[in-house]
């Protein structure tokens, strides 16, 4: 019971920054929903509901476009694809000795937030962090999304402007410390920067959404590296982040 | 109007969800083949690599501040790995280089 509240208690702390990012992004999240029609509420509800920004922006435009169910749930599945990806991953991450339907209360907080600082747990994934996390990011997400809608823009644009690199920061926070215990890791990471940059700049590659150059990305890299080095078991259980 | 809104929002939530949940809930056992354990152990780093750059250069008002934020997130990340510090960190640093800007 104590190891789930520890857990639990980890997983706030580390959602805090997740939760500053989110608040700062979700403004303008907010901002576009109200100008497509939706009420502030209803913003609100799909924040809480979908937690996912490329995602919502994407739902944002079709309702404005009065996009039909199909419609809807085709575009859903392509821009929110690398949760799969995610999901699969933390899959193979959780404890096992856990109840089952924790996978499913798990699943909904697979953002690429939550999904970053759950994978760098040291070991197995106590569900608790996740719910942690979740706790202390999703209320930032949900707020900042009801003030854009019901204000715009509050704060001013340079803590806007800091605030936005937050989560990005966390990214390398996952990422870096690995990176200098291992040079498979580190030429790992700079190699999917150095190819990400390129997908940004080269006419014909640049015009792929972010969600999907991510997915198409971690689909070829993260299988190259497989094949070319793979890992042994007790790798998998070193400790990332503290 | 709003009536539509919250179907197609039902719709949207039990869509994304769906995504989320069936890798989860699918993949109850232990993975056994070392191909497939080695490419979800790299998932991560590849899929929060690509994430982060080059999106942080036009994260913030400037492209330099953006840089700024992530060369100090790597170094702090490099130094010392804790989520919370190196985050507040990075933004600490933009808003310091936008002061400058």
């Amino acid at each position: 019971m104590n190891e789930g509240r520890n857990w639990y208690k980890k997983g706030i702390r580390n959602g805090i920054p997740i939760g500053l990012g989110y608040f700062a992004v979700s403004f303008t999240l907010g901002i576009s929903a109200k100008k497509a029609g939706l009420s502030a509420v209803q913003a609100s509800v799909m924040s809480l509901a979908m937690l996912a920004s490329a995602g919502q922006f994407a739902g944002i435009s079709m309702i404005a476009a009065g996009a039909g169910p199909l419609e809807l749930i085709v575009t859903t599945i392509v821009v929110n694809m690398r949760y799969l990806l995610m999901s699969s991953a933390l899959s193979q991450k959780v404890r096992q000795d856990k109840p089952f339907y924790h996978r499913f209360l798990m699943a909904y907080e697979v953002t690429d937030e939550i999904f970053g600082v759950s994978v760098a747990v040291p070991g197995r994934l106590h569900p608790a962090y996740m719910y942690g996390a979740a706790t202390a990011a999703v209320p930032g997400w949900v707020l900042g999304t009801f003030l854009g809608a019901v204000i715009g823009m509050v704060l001013p644009v340079r803590v806007m402007s800091a605030l936005n690199v937050a989560l990005y920061g966390m990214f390398m926070a996952v990422v870096i410390p690995p990176s200098r215990k291992s040079r498979i890791i580190a030429g790992v990471v700079a190699l999917s920067m150095a190819a990400s940059a390129a997908f940004s700049l080269i006419p014909g590659l640049k015009e792929i959404s972010s969600g999907f150059r991510m997915m198409i990305l971690t689909i070829v890299l993260a299988g190259a590296a497989a094949v070319l080095f793979p890992v042994k078991e007790e790798k998998e259980e070193e400790s990332h982040v503290r | 109007m709003s009536g539509k809104i919250w179907i197609s929002l039902l719709i949207m939530f039990l869509t994304i969800y769906s995504v989320r949940a069936l890798p989860l809930t699918l993949l109850k056992k232990e993975i056994k083949s070392p191909f497939i354990r080695s490419f979800l152990y790299y998932v991560p780093y590849v899929s929060l690599s690509v994430m982060t750059f080059p999106a942080i250069l036009s994260a913030t008002s400037d492209v330099r501040s953006g840089l700024a934020g992530f060369v100090a997130a790597v170094i702090f990340s490099w130094i010392d790995g804790n989520l919370f510090k190196v985050s507040i960190g990075a933004c600490l640093a933009v808003y310091v280089a936008e002061l400058f800007l």
